[in-house]
């Protein structure tokens, strides 16, 4: 299993890329998916990429499906500030926020999962300290933003990447 | 211009899906008008890289599948590809100017203890 | 009304409004005030293309407009990260 596969996630990822691109699945294009597949990664094996594991299939099924209604509801926010729509003061500013998260996978997809969601930009990552500096287009309490974040999107990440 | 053989719903969900994508996008590029500070401007363009892109990318799935009676959804790659560079860029761009500004003293850095 | 005109029309609209996007961005790129609100607009301008582009090929019906998405955003992509790191450390490769 190790050997021939030595990455499933990466194999799998490729095989589903290349017939993507080669799309209608021929035989022919998934032979040659499959070969690209399993053949790359292997060669890979000089660049050592991390292997990464996924615990909890559930918890990353419901992470994604929380992030795509925030990236919606957020998108909807910054496009009202933008535009004006936006009533009463708004406040902008930094926040910091002290991360347990520490599995490097993890905090990319932290950084994906805060990208993908206008109105919080990640600025600065301090891998001493753990801590995340955070620019937050429209904060009302300071510690809203980090409870959110830490709960909404920290603690999932925890469980799956563990 | 093809498309002649869709049915009219399906034409009216693509423009719907497309129109709101592109107006997304447009909403995120006047935001780099009229926000004032740089850290701010740097939230408007994710706008269009995220539900602009999204929606766009989508309509043209749909119409993509309906016009040739199979399912494409090669488009996804670029959807993709945008999710995984678009935070590296902004990323990278928010700390040159976090280092840039710290540098000259400005009042708008960002605070540099933890 | 057939789905013809409504597509013709609907997408021209979309591309309209990216296009005023890309002019928006552009007017970021010129007028500064600093690098990085410069190389802020040409990501947005490179983005907005990229989406011009992929509705005209949903106007044309072609694929081809598929690939030159893809490498408009790449170069999109390459380019702001090594303006980026120019500005940062003033080299790019290190």
């Amino acid at each position: 299993m190790s050997r021939i596969l030595p990455h499933p996630l990466l194999s799998a990822a490729l095989t589903l890329t290349w017939l993507l691109l080669n799309a209608p699945p021929t035989p022919g294009n998934v032979l040659l998916a499959l070969v690209v597949g399993l053949t790359v990664p292997a060669v890979m094996g000089a660049l050592e990429p991390r292997r990464v594991r996924l615990r909890a299939p559930a918890t990353l099924a419901r992470l994604a499906i929380l992030v795509l209604y925030d990236m919606i509801r957020s998108n909807i926010d910054v496009a009202r500030v933008i535009l004006g729509l936006r009533s009463g003061e708004r406040k902008t500013g930094f926040v910091t926020v002290p991360l347990e998260l520490r599995e490097p996978v993890g905090l990319t997809i932290l950084a994906v999962i805060l990208t993908a969601t206008p109105g919080t930009l990640w600025v600065q990552y301090d891998s001493d300290t753990g801590c995340l500096l955070l620019h937050v287009l429209d904060y009302t309490e300071d510690s809203a933003w980090e409870r959110r974040i830490k709960d909404r999107y920290e603690r999932p990440l925890m469980e799956i990447f563990a | 211009m093809n498309g002649a053989g869709l049915p009219l719903w399906a034409a009216w969900i693509v423009v719907l899906l497309t129109v709101t994508g592109a107006g997304f996008a447009l909403t995120g590029a006047l935001g780099l008008i009229r926000l004032r500070t740089f850290y701010e401007r740097v939230h408007a363009p994710t706008l269009g890289a995220t539900l602009g892109m999204a929606l766009i990318l989508c309509g043209s799935m749909l119409l993509l599948s309906l016009i040739e009676e199979r399912l494409v959804l090669r488009d996804a790659l670029i959807g993709l590809f945008f999710t995984v560079t678009t935070p590296v860029t902004l990323l990278l761009l928010a700390r040159t100017a976090a280092h840039r500004d710290r540098f000259e003293g400005n009042p708008d850095a960002p605070p540099e203890g933890h | 009304m057939n789905s013809v005109t409504i597509l013709d029309w609907g997408l021209g609209l979309a591309q309209g409004m990216l296009v005023l996007a890309m002019a928006l961005a552009a007017w970021r790129m010129l007028r500064g005030p600093r690098a990085q609100d410069r190389i802020l607009g040409l990501d947005t301008f490179y983005l907005n293309g990229m989406l011009a582009i992929v509705v005209h090929g949903m106007r044309t019906g072609s694929g081809l407009y598929f690939e030159a998405a893809l490498i408009i955003g790449m170069i999109g992509f390459t380019a702001t990260v090594a303006l980026a790191k120019f500005l940062m450390q003033g080299e790019v490769i290190q």
